[in-house]
């Protein structure tokens, strides 16, 4: 696991939140390395959504500390987490349905072109642009510029991956993303995460289905009841042990 | 395979079921009575048609942000109304046009404040608006008409032919178009006002200021429907309390059979041009094979039903078709 060294890239030290009466998590430390598969698991209730919502600027925490690339930081909106590289991709909130695969990636930051006083979209670089990145993770769109509701599930998680991926991004939180798809569409998400990870982009897997994540992941954080309750390298366990976990605690 | 292919590209506009519409419902009119295209009444359509046609417009680029403007009847009635009265106190006409214009785009702008600061719904806000402004129309002309008397060069920029069949109207409303096409399509800005009808929160997270996007669109939507007044008013001599009284119903119509969807993110201004066209040819195809007049809601409530099945239908068929 040499490889995935190079140090930590976000560290969260003693997070507390709570909801009124409800004590969401109870003093949880958590870490992802630079260009590391963290998956996040735990089942419904656990605080698996709270921790990531705290890190992706969501709600701060009320009490404990974030660190991202060894420096203190603090979220007044998602809007300061994707400004430092940290992206939240939501089932499907990332693109919107009635644009087509160009208009959707350069969402926001469009490319354009000078033609006297006015500055126009390049449809036609955002389209190549954006097919490339989504050939160097494995995806191919027949038409894009069709609307994009009328791809799959699994087409669109990977034109929001390719998209953070051109982007830069150097974290991506993922929640949930294999939980409408069918066993093959599955499959290739995570072959589009295996892909990011090869560009040095770290990834967080959340999910409540150790089965979804087990394959792609370098390591495996159990959430229970707000508490941290385990973190293993995946070599060091088996799906069992965790199940185990999940389940007893 | 060639020409399939090509075929098929057409089919997927969203233009092409109502196109087909409008030229068969052209044919049928012409079949029973030849004068329907004459050049007297192709000269009357095309002169109609701007200045009901460029508040469609606004409107839907209005509803391609989400949003909706009931209030467009009265703002196309109050605009020439107060720009009449400015002049009747001596103001030169091109100013109180002008100022009565920039009056459209403050009311545009409050009915955005309001619909984004206090989040309730623009059907209520433009409700609201719609009363509002047409209850200040009748106010301060106290249900009268008013002359509308404009310098002649004014007229010639706004109203009179240019080289038959083409009138000034026709230019602008041609210009409108282009110029709002080239916006949806051409810029950032466009792609903006698409994301924010098709889902505000991912327009959002992306970094899009949806609140901008849609005040802006409300007073897009409010001037062009109080340029349209302006222009109706040259074309008659006269402004009158209740210019307007239904438009929005219309012009409505007129987007929806054009293709632009009612919950935003979708939308084209050449299918409003082609479905506003349709409903002036229906109005005046009624009129020429001497059918009652009021024949002419109930067609038109056919046809938006019948072209948005269509469309829906074209749709599924490309989908089936794509989908591996």
């Amino acid at each position: 696991m040499n490889n995935i060294g190079n140090g930590q890239l976000v560290k969260m030290v003693n997070i507390h939140k709570w909801f009124g009466k409800i004590y969401a998590l109870k003093g949880v430390d958590f870490h992802v390395n630079r260009g590391e598969v963290v998956g996040l698991v735990g089942d419904n209730g656990a605080g698996k959504s709270t921790l990531i919502k705290i890190l992706s600027g969501v709600y701060p925490p009320d009490i404990g500390e974030i660190f991202f690339e060894g420096k203190r930081v603090s979220f007044a909106s998602p809007k300061d987490a994707i400004n430092l590289g940290i992206e939240t991709l939501y089932q499907d909130v990332a693109l919107v349905a009635q644009l087509d695969v160009p208009r959707n990636f350069f969402l926001g930051r469009e490319i354009t072109k000078q033609l006297g006083p006015v500055k126009l979209l390049n449809i036609k670089k955002m389209t190549q642009e954006s097919l490339k990145s989504l050939e160097a993770i494995g995806l191919r769109i027949v038409d894009p510029r069709m609307p994009i509701e009328h791809l799959s599930g699994g087409q669109r998680q990977g034109i929001a991956l390719a998209r953070a991926m051109y982007f830069k991004r150097k974290l991506l939180i993922l929640d949930e993303p294999t939980n409408n798809l069918s066993v093959k569409e599955s499959i290739s998400v995570l072959e589009f995460v295996n892909h990011l990870k090869k560009e040095g982009i770290s990834s967080i897997f959340v999910t409540h289905n150790i089965h979804h994540v087990y394959s792609i992941a370098d390591r495996i954080v159990v959430l229970s009841h707000g508490q941290k309750v385990g973190d293993f390298l995946k070599d060091d366990t088996t799906v069992d042990e965790i199940i185990q976990l999940i389940v007893s605690t | 395979m060639k020409l399939y292919q090509h075929f098929s590209k057409t089919l997927k506009l969203k233009e092409t079921s109502i196109a087909i519409i409008t030229i068969s419902t052209i044919l049928f009119f012409y079949s029973l009575q030849p004068i329907f295209l004459s050049t007297t009444n192709v000269n009357t359509l095309l002169s109609i048609t701007p200045e009901l046609g460029i508040p469609a417009l606004g409107i839907t680029i209005l509803m391609i942000a989400g949003e909706f403007d009931l209030s467009i009847g009265s703002v196309f009635g109050f605009t020439p109304l107060f720009a009449a009265e400015l002049m009747n106190t001596g103001i030169p006409a091109e100013l109180a046009i002008t100022l009565a214009l920039l009056s459209s785009c403050l009311i545009g702008l409050i009915h955005g404040l309001i619909t984004v600061k206090s989040g309730i719904p623009s059907f209520i806000t433009t409700l609201g608006g719609m009363l509002v402004w047409r209850g200040f129309a009748l106010l301060i002309t106290g249900g009268q008409p008013r002359y509308f008397k404009v310098p002649q060069h004014v007229t010639d920029l706004l109203t009179e032919p240019i080289f038959p069949p083409i009138n000034a109207q026709l230019f602008w409303f041609i210009l409108v178009m282009i110029g709002l096409w080239i916006m949806l399509e051409k810029t950032r800005f466009g792609n903006h006002i698409y994301a924010t009808g098709g889902n505000k929160e991912v327009a959002r997270y992306m970094g899009v200021n949806t609140d901008y996007v849609k005040i802006f669109c409300f007073i897009l939507c409010s001037l062009l429907a109080g340029f349209g007044g302006i222009i109706q008013s040259i074309r008659l001599g006269v402004a009158l309390p209740n210019q307007g009284d239904g438009l929005e119903f219309d012009a409505i119509a007129a987007t929806v059979i054009g293709g632009t969807s009612l919950r935003g993110g979708s939308g084209t201004v050449f299918g409003t041009v082609i479905g506003e066209f349709l409903g002036r040819i229906i109005e005046n195809g009624l009129v020429i094979i001497r059918a009652p007049s009021y024949y002419f809601r109930l067609y038109i409530g056919v046809v938006v039903i019948v072209a948005v099945i269509l469309n829906l239908y074209i749709a599924r068929k490309i989908r089936e078709r794509e989908r591996p």
